[in-house]
């Protein structure tokens, strides 16, 4: 059913993810391995006190966990959207591309052998990574002669993956030590990230998503085919690149951030556009806040599958969206 | 004189080029080479004489320990690994049509790693590690039942089989994930190394127990050959020349998973052989099936082999796993290959 006709429809829908968010992030931050009511949620922030346990749970641990799933999630979303626009391609995603797989490689590289910890040092790591994984997958896979078809890009994606995943193994096997930091990266986590760290980060990756909404007409221009878009006037090399560089930063600081988490990236622009169709000026926005909503929920998810034990983030969202990934493989060849 | 090698027999008759003979002939020079520098070169050097009649039978009890215990099964295993790789990445690659396919990526690699893994974790303890290949195997047998059955939609089609693949891959993936970060750190290191695949330690025992995959596989294959040339063509033509392509398929993907399910099972998740030695095979020989198949063999067993000598030589006392060297050596090379080629 598409209701983009109805712009009173996309408010109320948008209204309607803001809420969702809130609840999320009133879950994320009151459900786990001890409970805290609600109440307590509400005065740890307008009346804290460091006396309470509950207080001390939030500010240390809940809050910024839940910070972190929100950053995550909206930046793979959004980073998801903007390579499915560029690619034209319904598979295209993040950890589809190699993109995760090449950050985490470069963040282990560098931590095992000139053991780097800061988490800004990561972060330009995890751009590079990134990058340099994006940028082979684009180019294997637009070396054919019909250019990026879905499968060819999969195909390469997925080749680039494996060798990045080999070397990080490779590394591994060197230096057995690591094991346990590397874990992080490899099955994603959103959690252990100190408040203190994660905010200087915060600007960063709202810049790059609002950035990403004011490349919405644009990017509706784009998706018109190129040689539409250039007879629009639009120049498209430029707007090429930049989706490209957002794409890298989105996609490469969440990897920094949180580790490997796969498929959010793919989910979350197909169910948003089901709801509000092809418009990028809604899909981004609500791409973002249903990406931090999912990220949210698997992660809460993952705290109660196997307890006391956490299940790591990236395997709940592996579990969640290789049957999507599926399905959409299945429905995409019905159509051929 | 004429170009071709031909032979015509009541039995066997075929024609090839003769420079795809004398390709073939140079790999198997290459192999044996291989694997005489493998029998002298390691911790202890043994000088090729030596070695030669430790081989047949006179030499001192030291020297035959090192090269009949210790090296032959490991370098045997290599090149049975590195062979059935090859040859089961050259199937799914003829069936896909697509250079790209290979056991790792579409998820059968994956299923026998998930199975192993968890086994290690919760299993190994308790049952003793004989039963490992079982698991691994059973596991990229379903693992490729279940790509099939996904991919099936009145009749299976190569890009589905591969886009499912690659589904069922991660999803492999995230489930073996699981199990390493849940089972305690030491566990979790064996599962590792395992994932990274290595023939540290192959005995006689192994050897003899993947050598039957491989005799039975192989004829199969060759059974097959004319077949996949022709399904190559496209489904439409080989349909038309009277192949059932979808039953062939099936078969062809149950093939690869009985070639690649084995080594993977007794050497670990060796990536990349499969992915690259079906390419290399490409540019030595013409291109037609049963000529294909030895050569990405004999490639797939030289680039296993060679990454076990150097890793077992590079970071001495240090035991590198093989497969970071094929990684290490195949994946700069396949790009290049990629680019080369622009399939």
């Amino acid at each position: 059913m598409h209701l983009h006709s109805r712009h009173t429809v996309k408010w109320s829908i948008l209204a309607l993810s803001v809420l969702c968010l809130m609840l999320s992030l009133l879950g994320s931050i009151a459900y786990g391995q001890y409970v805290i009511s609600s109440k307590s949620v509400w005065t740890a922030f307008w009346a804290f006190d460091p006396q309470s346990i509950d207080h001390v749970i939030i500010r240390t641990t809940r809050l910024s966990r839940a910070l972190v799933a929100c950053l995550v999630g909206s930046a793979l979303a959004v980073s998801g959207v903007l390579m499915q626009a560029l690619t034209r391609n319904p598979l295209a995603s993040p950890s589809i591309f190699g993109v995760n797989a090449g950050a985490v490689f470069s963040i282990v590289l560098f931590s095992t052998f000139f053991s780097v910890t800061s988490l800004n040092t990561f972060l330009w790591l995890a751009f590079v990574g990134a990058a340099v994984a994006g940028a082979l997958v684009y180019g294997l896979g637009s070396l054919g002669k019909d250019g990026l078809s879905p499968v060819r890009i999969v195909l390469s994606g997925a080749a680039i993956s494996a060798l990045f995943m080999a070397f990080t193994q490779g590394i591994l096997v060197i230096g057995q030590e690591g094991l346990d930091s590397v874990l992080f990266w490899v099955a994603g986590s959103v959690s252990g990230r100190d408040l203190s760290m994660v905010m200087p980060l915060v600007p960063a990756f709202v810049v790059g998503i609002v950035l990403s909404m004011l490349a919405a007409p644009q990017i509706n221009i784009l998706l018109s085919g190129d040689d539409i878009a250039k007879g629009l006037g639009q120049n498209t090399v430029l707007i090429k690149v930049v989706l490209s560089l957002l794409i890298i930063g989105l996609a490469g600081g969440s990897v920094a951030l949180g580790g490997s988490i796969g498929f959010i990236g793919l989910m979350v622009p197909h169910m948003v556009r089901s709801l509000v169709g092809y418009d990028h000026k809604w899909l981004i926005p609500l791409s973002a806040l249903w990406g931090a909503i999912l990220l949210l929920c698997a992660d809460v998810i993952s705290r109660f599958v196997i307890m006391p034990e956490e299940v790591p983030i990236g395997v709940t969202t592996a579990i969640l969206g290789a049957p999507f990934f599926i399905y959409l493989a299945r429905k995409g060849g019905k159509r051929e | 004189m004429s170009k071709f090698f031909s032979v015509r027999h009541r039995l066997v008759s075929f024609s090839t080029p003769i420079r795809s003979v004398w390709a073939m002939l140079a790999l198997l020079a290459v192999l044996l080479t291989i694997i005489l520098l493998s029998l002298c070169l390691g911790e202890e050097f043994i000088a090729l004489p030596q070695v030669l009649q430790t081989l047949l039978g006179h030499a001192d009890q030291a020297s035959q320990f090192v090269v009949e215990t210790l090296r032959l099964p490991r370098i045997l295993m290599a090149a049975m690994v590195g062979a059935a790789l090859a040859s089961s990445g050259l199937v799914l690659q003829s069936m896909i049509r697509n250079p790209l396919a290979s056991p790792d990526i579409i998820g059968i690699t994956g299923g026998a790693s998930a199975a192993a893994v968890c086994f290690l974790s919760f299993f190994a303890t308790a049952m003793g590690m004989v039963w490992l290949p079982l698991f691994a195997i059973v596991g990229a047998l379903l693992a490729a039942l279940l790509i099939y059955v996904l991919a099936w939609n009145s009749g299976v089609t190569p890009m589905r089989l591969v886009l499912v693949g690659i589904g069922i891959s991660s999803a492999m993936g995230a489930v073996t994930t699981f199990v390493i970060a849940a089972s305690p750190l030491s566990t979790s290191i064996t599962a590792y190394i395992w994932l990274t695949g290595s023939v540290y330690g192959a005995s006689w025992v192994e050897v003899k127990a993947l050598l039957p995959w491989l005799l039975i596989s192989w004829p199969l294959a060759f059974y097959l050959a004319r077949r996949v040339n022709t399904q190559e063509l496209g489904d439409q033509l080989a349909t038309g020349l009277g192949i059932s392509v979808q039953r062939l398929r099936l078969a062809l993907l149950f093939l690869s998973v009985i070639m690649a399910a084995p080594a993977i099972a007794y050497a670990g998740a060796v990536g990349f052989v499969g992915l690259i030695a079906p390419h290399i095979a490409r540019r030595l020989v013409a291109r037609s099936f049963a000529l294909l198949l030895p050569t990405s063999a004999l490639v797939g067993a030289c680039l296993v082999m060679l990454a076990d000598l150097f890793g077992r030589l590079l970071f001495q006392p240090l035991d590198i796993p093989a497969g970071v060297f094929v990684s290490a050596i195949g994946a700069p090379f396949f790009i290049y290959l990629l680019y080369r080629q622009r399939f």
